[in-house]
């Protein structure tokens, strides 16, 4: 089990229970996160479950696949720390990851 | 005893899950009951015909929510509850098993059902639309069987790159000239015809049934093509029959709504794969059958109840997997007048189809091109006319488009 947190635009947060296995972008939709709107359900098709993963876990959440690199080349507002959350997999050692959750997806 | 409900949904899956969770967000204070005639809470459907079978996705991974977000919206969810019969004049569902609700808006997302292949007595048809189904044909699959599949359009063609994966010798059967006609342009086609039968996937197009066997079909050409397992993707029946009985304005067998994704009853709103409506960007009447318009509709329709005036006028966009290629497209390419390639379709597995149609780009289709894509969903969206030489060209920036 790894807690995930959401912080959204306004400030207000959300820590979520997330399973090894499922990925961040799972975590949120499942317990209703607002801000993530991940209409293709973690095919990667979409881009609507773009957030901004805080600096000190950049490293720990991974490498942008190939995919998802170009997918984030053409969202909205993306910063070096903008990844895809449904291409990051949740692990025992993202315990405690914070994410940001941009003003809008598109 | 009736039930009294601010808002009821009638439905269970995407357009359903949405609308029940938007409802809340809109801040509609009133009571909601979302019912569901399938045994389990609102799933993804897409992954049925493409990850569900052949890797390791379970049913619970599929849920779109877990029951905990439901209960923390305050949301009432039934599952295994079909409706059987809609008043709109006195407001009143009744379900299957006799009860009764009273609403005070309603929200139809009943989605759309396989149509039926006729005069299959002999093999048992297996569709692709619930986990049941697949379920049913989990059970009949194995390395090295015989899979006749009946329709070239997305859902077929998933199912066959999925069949082959898992083993089988798999063959599909398109009675048009080509495959995926019915959705998509010529380029398309002739792409995926390609890469199937790289594959090993046989492709017939162009024929028609004579007659199903147990062990097989005959086709009107005389061929055989022998099967152990027998599946149709022949397209979907919107599920209108409540709509029907409320007398509600239909149009292209679907229940129409308008730009607030409401019926001609002004109590009742209906989204995703039950409804027709008129396309502003298009101007054409549209019926879709994806997602992204189950979900918009929703959201549209949510926000309306709520009284937050919303109108629906999003660009549709689809995506299909199979093999290692991931389609994405955005707008509609029907009615194009040109088609500008950028990569190569003819022989290689990724590339992007821009369509024109006067001058105006109307849709792209991208596969394996996902900057192409969301590029073109932009610029579609904003109806220009981005230039074809930086589009066709390998080597320019598409950047310098937006
Ligand atoms: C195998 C497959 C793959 C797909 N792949 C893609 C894809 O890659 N991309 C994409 O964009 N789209 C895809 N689609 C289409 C997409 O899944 C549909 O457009 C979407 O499910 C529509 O959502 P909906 O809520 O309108 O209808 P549905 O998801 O069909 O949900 C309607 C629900 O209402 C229930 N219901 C019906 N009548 C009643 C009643 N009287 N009382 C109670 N409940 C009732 C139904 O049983 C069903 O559970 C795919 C569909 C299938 C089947
Ligand atoms: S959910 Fe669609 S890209 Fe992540």
């Amino acid at each position: 089990m790894a807690k995930i947190t959401f912080i959204q635009h306004n400030g207000t947060s959300q820590t979520v229970d997330a399973n090894p296995g499922m990925s961040v972008m799972e975590a949120a939709v499942k317990n209703a996160v607002a801000g993530i709107d991940a209409d293709c359900g973690g095919a990667c098709a979409c881009a609507t479950c773009h957030v901004y993963v805080e600096p000190d876990w950049v490293e720990k959440a991974g490498k942008r696949s190939d995919m998802e690199a170009d997918m984030l080349d053409f969202a909205y507002e993306v910063r070096e720390n903008s990844r895809l959350s449904c291409q990051i997999k949740v692990t025992e050692g993202l315990d405690g990851l914070t994410v940001k959750v941009p003003e809008k997806q598109f | 005893m009736t039930e009294n409900f601010g808002c009821i949904i009638l439905g269970g899956g995407h357009a359903a899950a949405e609308a029940a969770l938007c409802l809340r967000k809109e801040g509609f204070e009133g009571s909601i009951l979302m019912a569901g005639d399938e045994p389990s809470l609102p799933y993804q459907r897409p992954p049925l015909s493409k990850t569900y079978l052949a890797e390791d996705v379970t049913a619970d991974s599929l849920l779109i929510r877990e029951s905990q977000a439901y209960v923390g919206a305050n949301i009432t969810v039934r599952v295994n509850a079909r409706a059987v019969k809609l008043d709109a004049a006195s407001r009143v569902v009744t379900f299957a098993d006799g009860v009764q609700a009273q609403y005070g808006k309603l929200i139809l997302a009943t989605g759309a059902r396989p149509r039926k292949l006729v005069g299959a007595g002999h093999l048992k048809v297996h569709y692709i639309r619930t986990l049941a189904d697949i379920d049913g044909l989990r059970a009949v699959i194995a390395p090295g069987k015989r899979a006749l599949i009946i329709g070239g359009g997305y859902i077929g063609l998933e199912a066959a790159a999925m069949l082959k994966k898992l083993g089988l010798h798999v063959t599909v059967l398109e009675a048009m000239e080509r495959i995926l006609q019915r959705v998509t342009a010529a380029p398309l086609s002739e792409f995926y015809t390609r890469i199937h039968r790289e594959e090993g996937v046989e492709i017939l197009t162009g024929v028609s049934i004579k007659s199903l066997r147990a062990d097989g079909a005959e086709l009107a050409d005389g061929r055989f093509v022998p099967a152990d397992v027998l599946i149709a993707g022949i397209g979907v029946l919107p599920n209108i029959e409540l709509a029907e009985m409320a007398g509600l304005r239909m149009e292209a067998g679907a229940v129409f709504v308008d730009s607030h994704c409401r019926t001609s009853d002004e109590n009742i709103y209906a989204a995703g794969d039950c409804t027709s409506f008129f396309s502003p960007h298009y101007e054409r009447l549209t019926r879709l059958e994806s997602v992204q318009n189950a979900n918009d509709q929703a959201r549209v329709a949510a926000a309306n109840i709520a009284g937050h005036v919303s109108v629906y006028d999003v660009l549709p966009w689809f995506w299909s997997d199979q093999y290692d290629l991931k389609l994405q497209i955005a707008g509609l390419s029907q009615g194009y007048d040109e088609v500008v390639l950028r990569g190569d379709s003819a022989t290689g597995r990724s590339f992007a189809a821009f369509y024109f149609a006067q001058g105006r780009l109307i849709a792209v289709d991208a596969v394996n091109r996902p900057r192409e894509f969301l590029l073109a969903k932009r610029l579609i969206a904003a109806k220009v006319s981005p230039d074809r030489n930086i589009l066709q060209d390998e080597t320019a920036d598409l950047k310098k488009l937006l």
